[in-house]
């Protein structure tokens, strides 16, 4: 599994990567996200439906990330933006 | 007569200059803290273009391989992603009763896919506090992929920490109902070609724009 973060100027970094099923790693990787989750970053587990459609899941602590994830990825926390601007052509 | 003029136009310049001095004194002050300012900022901020465009290349890069392969040739070909709503009567899918248009750096556009007409607007951003580089702002593709993602994962809840506005507040709506026309005439393309062709010629144009 990996984690990933998006990086202004960068694209996405990798933050840690290692296997589940080894308790060492796990532990690696649990630490690595609520870093992530205290910094106030939203994170976000690629998936695909029954149907074949991909979609993404959204998780709030390690326990929710399925455990054949191979990726989560996190993100800044949305925000409302520009309610003063106009319209641009 | 003529001291007495000289004198006094030299007290009318030493008075004159005794007002000015203040005013000008601040002036130069605040001249030289602005330069110093916008020195720091493009110190610290050092834009780049080949890192940015690099990291767009990335960002491009998670993002078709997060989406399906349909959802990705849209956004290289038009320049945006279509998302189906998910909280109507009808369900997500290509049924649904209403669905988003996703924008780089724009609100997310609202619409009713069987008469066109536009909904709202929800402006939101993800941005990046930590300013890496002096600039909170993603990469056009993460900033479309974390729309997506949320949109996707949980609509409800990004819409609520949106700003709605009716259409036409940020975005113009002639673009968009010009963007759903391109949008319906690149499905219509894409589903009259055969699959194989198709397919290769979507690969062979990532080749190339990469």
């Amino acid at each position: 599994m990996k984690l990933l973060r998006m990086k202004p100027g960068h694209g996405e970094i990798v933050l840690a990567e290692g296997d589940v099923r080894v308790p060492e790693q796990e532990r690696e990787l649990i630490e690595a996200f609520r870093r992530e989750l205290d910094a106030g970053m939203w994170a976000a587990v690629p998936t695909g439906t029954p149907g074949g459609r991909r979609e993404a899941e959204l998780v709030k602590n390690f326990a929710e990330v399925p455990r054949e994830a191979e990726r989560v990825i996190f993100f800044p926390r949305a925000a409302g933006g520009a309610p003063g601007a106009t319209h641009q052509r | 007569m003529t001291l007495a003029l000289g004198t006094g136009a030299i007290l009318l310049v030493v008075l004159l200059w005794e007002l000015v001095r203040p005013t000008l004194k601040r002036a130069v002050t605040r001249g030289r803290e602005i330069w110093s300012l916008r020195r720091g900022a493009s110190t610290l901020s050092g834009y780049d273009p080949g890192r940015e465009r690099r990291a767009e290349q990335r960002a491009r890069a998670l993002l078709r391989s997060c989406v399906d392969e349909r959802d990705w040739a849209m956004y290289r070909d038009l320049g945006f992603l279509r998302v189906w709503g998910g909280l109507g009567e009808r369900g997500r899918g290509k049924h649904a009763s209403y669905a988003y248009l996703i924008y780089p750096h724009k609100p997310v556009v609202a619409y009713v896919p069987q008469t066109g007409a536009l909904l709202n607007e929800y402006c939101v951003a993800f941005p990046d506090l930590s300013r890496p580089y002096g600039s909170s702002r993603l990469p056009d593709s993460d900033d479309v992929l974390a729309k997506w993602m949320a949109l996707t994962a949980d609509e409800r809840r990004l819409i609520a920490d949106a700003n709605m506005h009716l259409p036409g507040r940020q975005i113009d709506p002639g673009r968009v109902r010009r963007d759903l026309l391109r949008l319906a005439r690149w499905e219509q393309e894409r589903d009259q070609e055969p699959l194989g062709r198709d397919r290769r010629g979507s690969d062979h144009a990532a080749t190339l724009q990469a």
